[in-house]
């Protein structure tokens, strides 16, 4: 048989690996509710896992997305997960046919090299050594990366990758050395038995020449076999847990488990799932802007893996949206931090007894204003002109007592408050019996969409003034002025609407481009979801914000949000201005008939 | 007694040496934004619960200072949080968060 005492540590970490994984998922599967249970069970044996499969092969182990966003950090990941996944299946293949029996122990392709000295007997011997080598000339070019990056990280064009504590230090070592460690094992054993291929061969002979391969080819192949042992039993408890994790992650997407508000299965799912990429740390605007470097989704995660959550962490956020777009594992981050302020804010604070009962009024159009519009009082009046001039009837909800949509009380962590609020606002929407609720803030708009379950049209003031342009209800003069515009974050990234204001702005200038439009739009740094000690880092936010805005020197900086305008007037030397603004100084002024 | 139409005011004297001034010190080093404020009474002009009722921030957060703190509770549980004040504040002062420290405050108290 072919044994050697040597197998033994990546054998019993092989093991272990196993168990601690075994037992965490289905610690998992155990605490979902039954119907989610259901769901699983059901996904497995259907054709929606070859979607999940496809999404494994596609992001766990090519890596597209983080492709996508930096192609070199791209390549490093999936040099690392694609390499190292062909060279086990690849060794487990090449194993079995040489050895003709299905049955082997893990450990004998890890260490065929060791075992078998002579060139191989099989089809395509060749081709199988050259692949094994080419396989892992890739997964040591991902650890050259990698190791480059921990020195500079700006070569992967990230300005700051993660922060790492001695545990992790100790894991990614055990990981980095891992495929060193097999080059030279089995570069020795080419150079004593001639078996290897185009790298490991002439490595081997050239070892060959100075070394005393022949005590030296053992202490390789224990120290080969210790790194990947020790990288085993720290797997569960470093990221590396984002391997198996993320597998089950895409299952619960594909199969349509349920997520809650709370933190929940999911979320812990999601948790384990971050790999700390990093990427989510470049993005983040009170990095880039307030060099604020402890509160990013990677840390924020961490904590929470650590349950080590710190107040500042949890809350010092502008729930922007800017890390979960980019995140490649697809983390639902802003929820996943809505759920730990929950933890310390949801409680039954307020008391709201105190609004009147409402009149119902009666009509087709309900506006909307919000609390943030009322303080941008040119915002609402232009709408309210533009509705008076499309003659379509419709009533101001808001126009003299607002109660606020819920969605700051939401931001902060408190859901039982906000539905007192959120209650208040429904009882009167439902009562006026309207087809259609137009308001002119994205902040209330989310909340509208998301948790008010209305069952008439929920519009934002673009949308509506877009189709009173195409419907002919109003009509907008062109001008030479040069717009920039700014996509806010809950309208943008929250609710994906980003053409209607650019095709309305069309109508009334000459759009420029700027560098972070859409997707990737910035911050304002007005977001009122920032709850602690935020003054100093907001000015810092938002004037950089406005010098981008600015760069092409237009004439007007236009936006679709009334915190957006507020926060900007402040620090803009060119006028900025919201589309309602600009499309009812432009409107043709329809005769009455 | 004859009401000629005056009143004579109950003593407000208040002995800042003996009051009770835990609160306003949690919320100072919670949220520090409380020192800056000047008493303007922005906020109150802005106020969504302000417009329902009597609820006036701007005089709330003088009370605190000044440990007169019996009605803060209920008076603070009209809030929304809408955040409309902190937008008008000309001081900077992070309300929202003063608020919600305000009741922390009190409920670590309680
Ligand atoms: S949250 Fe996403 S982007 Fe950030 S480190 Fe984790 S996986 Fe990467
Ligand atoms: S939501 Fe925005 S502010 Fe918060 S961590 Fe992500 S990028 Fe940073
Ligand atoms: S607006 Fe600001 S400075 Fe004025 S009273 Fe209110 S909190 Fe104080
Ligand atoms: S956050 Fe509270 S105090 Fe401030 S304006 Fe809104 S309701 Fe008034």
């Amino acid at each position: 048989m072919n044994f050697d005492w040597f197998v033994l540590p990546f054998s019993i970490g092989l093991f272990l690996l196993f168990i601690l994984v075994i037992f965490k998922i289905s610690f998992w599967i155990r605490q979902l509710p039954l119907n989610d249970r259901l769901l699983l069970n059901k996904g497995i044996f259907s054709l929606k896992i070859l979607r999940v499969i496809k999404e494994v092969i596609l992001e766990s182990l090519l890596h597209l997305r983080i492709f996508k966003i930096n192609p070199l950090l791209g390549f490093m990941h999936m040099s690392f997960a694609f390499g190292w996944f062909m060279l086990i299946a690849i060794g487990n293949l090449e194993s079995r046919m040489y050895a003709g029996t299905e049955l082997n122990l893990p450990y004998y392709p890890i260490f065929f090299k060791f075992f078998i000295h002579k060139p191989l007997e099989i089809p395509f011997a060749e081709g199988f050594t050259f692949i094994m080598d080419f396989f892992l000339l890739l997964v040591l070019s991902g650890v050259l990366i990698a190791f480059s990056k921990r020195i500079y990280s700006k070569i992967v064009g990230l300005k700051r990758t993660t922060k790492l504590k001695a545990f992790d230090i100790f894991a990614m070592l055990s990981l980095w050395l891992i495929f060193p460690l097999r080059l030279f094992a089995e570069s020795s054993a080419a150079g004593m038995y001639h078996t290897g291929g185009f790298m490991t061969q002439p490595i081997g002979n050239a070892f060959a020449g100075f070394l005393p391969l022949d005590t030296l080819s053992y202490i390789f192949w224990w120290a080969y076999s210790i790194s990947l042992g020790v990288f085993f039993v720290c797997l569960p408890y470093s990221r590396y847990m984002h391997i198996p994790t993320e597998i089950i992650l895409i299952a619960f997407r594909h199969f349509g488990i349920h997520r809650s508000k709370e933190y929940d299965i999911f979320k812990d799912v999601e948790v384990f799932s971050c790999s700390r990429c990093g990427i989510c740390i470049d993005k983040c605007q009170l990095n880039t802007m307030a060099q604020v470097t402890n509160i990013q989704s990677a840390y924020f995660i961490k904590s929470i893996r650590k349950k080590n959550q710190q107040e500042e962490i949890v809350q010092n956020c502008l729930i922007c949206g800017r890390c979960q777009e980019f995140c490649p594992v697809g983390i639902k981050t802003d929820d996943l931090r809505l759920s730990q302020r929950m933890i310390f804010e949801n409680k039954e604070n307020a008391n709201f007894n105190y609004l009147p009962p409402q009149t119902p009024i009666k009509t087709e159009v309900l506006y909307f204003a919000g609390c943030m519009t009322h303080l941008t009082p040119s915002i609402k009046l232009s709408m309210v002109n533009i509705l008076k001039n499309s003659k379509i009837p419709f009533k101001f909800m808001d126009e003299e007592e607002s109660i606020c949509c819920g969605r700051p009380l939401m931001l902060s962590g408190n859901t039982k408050d906000a539905q007192k609020l959120m209650q208040a606002n429904i009882e009167i929407i439902c009562s006026s019996q309207a087809h259609t609720l137009v308001t002119s803030c994205p902040i209330c708009l989310r909340i509208f969409k998301e948790e008010y379950n209305l069952n008439i049209n929920v519009l934002h003031h673009s949308q509506f003034i877009e189709n009173l342009i195409t419907e002919g209800k109003i009509r907008v003069q062109t001008s030479t002025k040069t717009i920039s515009y700014h996509d806010p974050c809950d309208l943008g990234r929250g609710l994906g609407i980003y053409d209607e204001p650019r095709s309305i702005l069309a109508h009334t200038g000459t759009l420029l481009k700027n560098n972070f439009e859409k997707n990737n739009s910035l911050c304002c740094g007005g977001s009122i979801a920032n709850n602690q000690n935020y003054n100093l880092n907001k000015d810092k936010i938002s004037k950089q914000v406005i010098e981008h805005l600015s760069s092409k020197n237009p004439d007007i900086i236009a936006t679709a949000c009334p915190l957006c305008k507020k926060t900007f007037v402040k620090y803009s030397d060119i006028r900025v201005a919201d589309i309602a603004e600009i499309v009812n100084e432009q409107m043709i002024l329809l005769h009455s008939s | 007694m004859i009401d000629f139409g005056y009143k004579i005011q109950a003593d407000r004297q208040i002995n800042l040496d003996t009051t009770d001034k835990d609160l306003a010190n949690f919320v100072r080093k919670h949220e520090n934004s409380f020192n800056i404020c000047i008493g303007c009474g922005t906020c109150t002009a802005s106020c969504s619960a302000g417009n329902f009722t009597n609820f006036n921030f701007r005089k709330l957060q003088l009370f605190i200072c000044r440990g007169e703190i019996a009605d803060v509770k209920t008076e603070i549980a009209k809030c929304m949080l809408c955040g409309k004040c902190q937008l008008a504040c000309p001081r900077g002062v992070n309300t929202r968060n003063v608020i919600m420290t305000i009741r922390k405050g009190l409920e670590e108290q309680l």
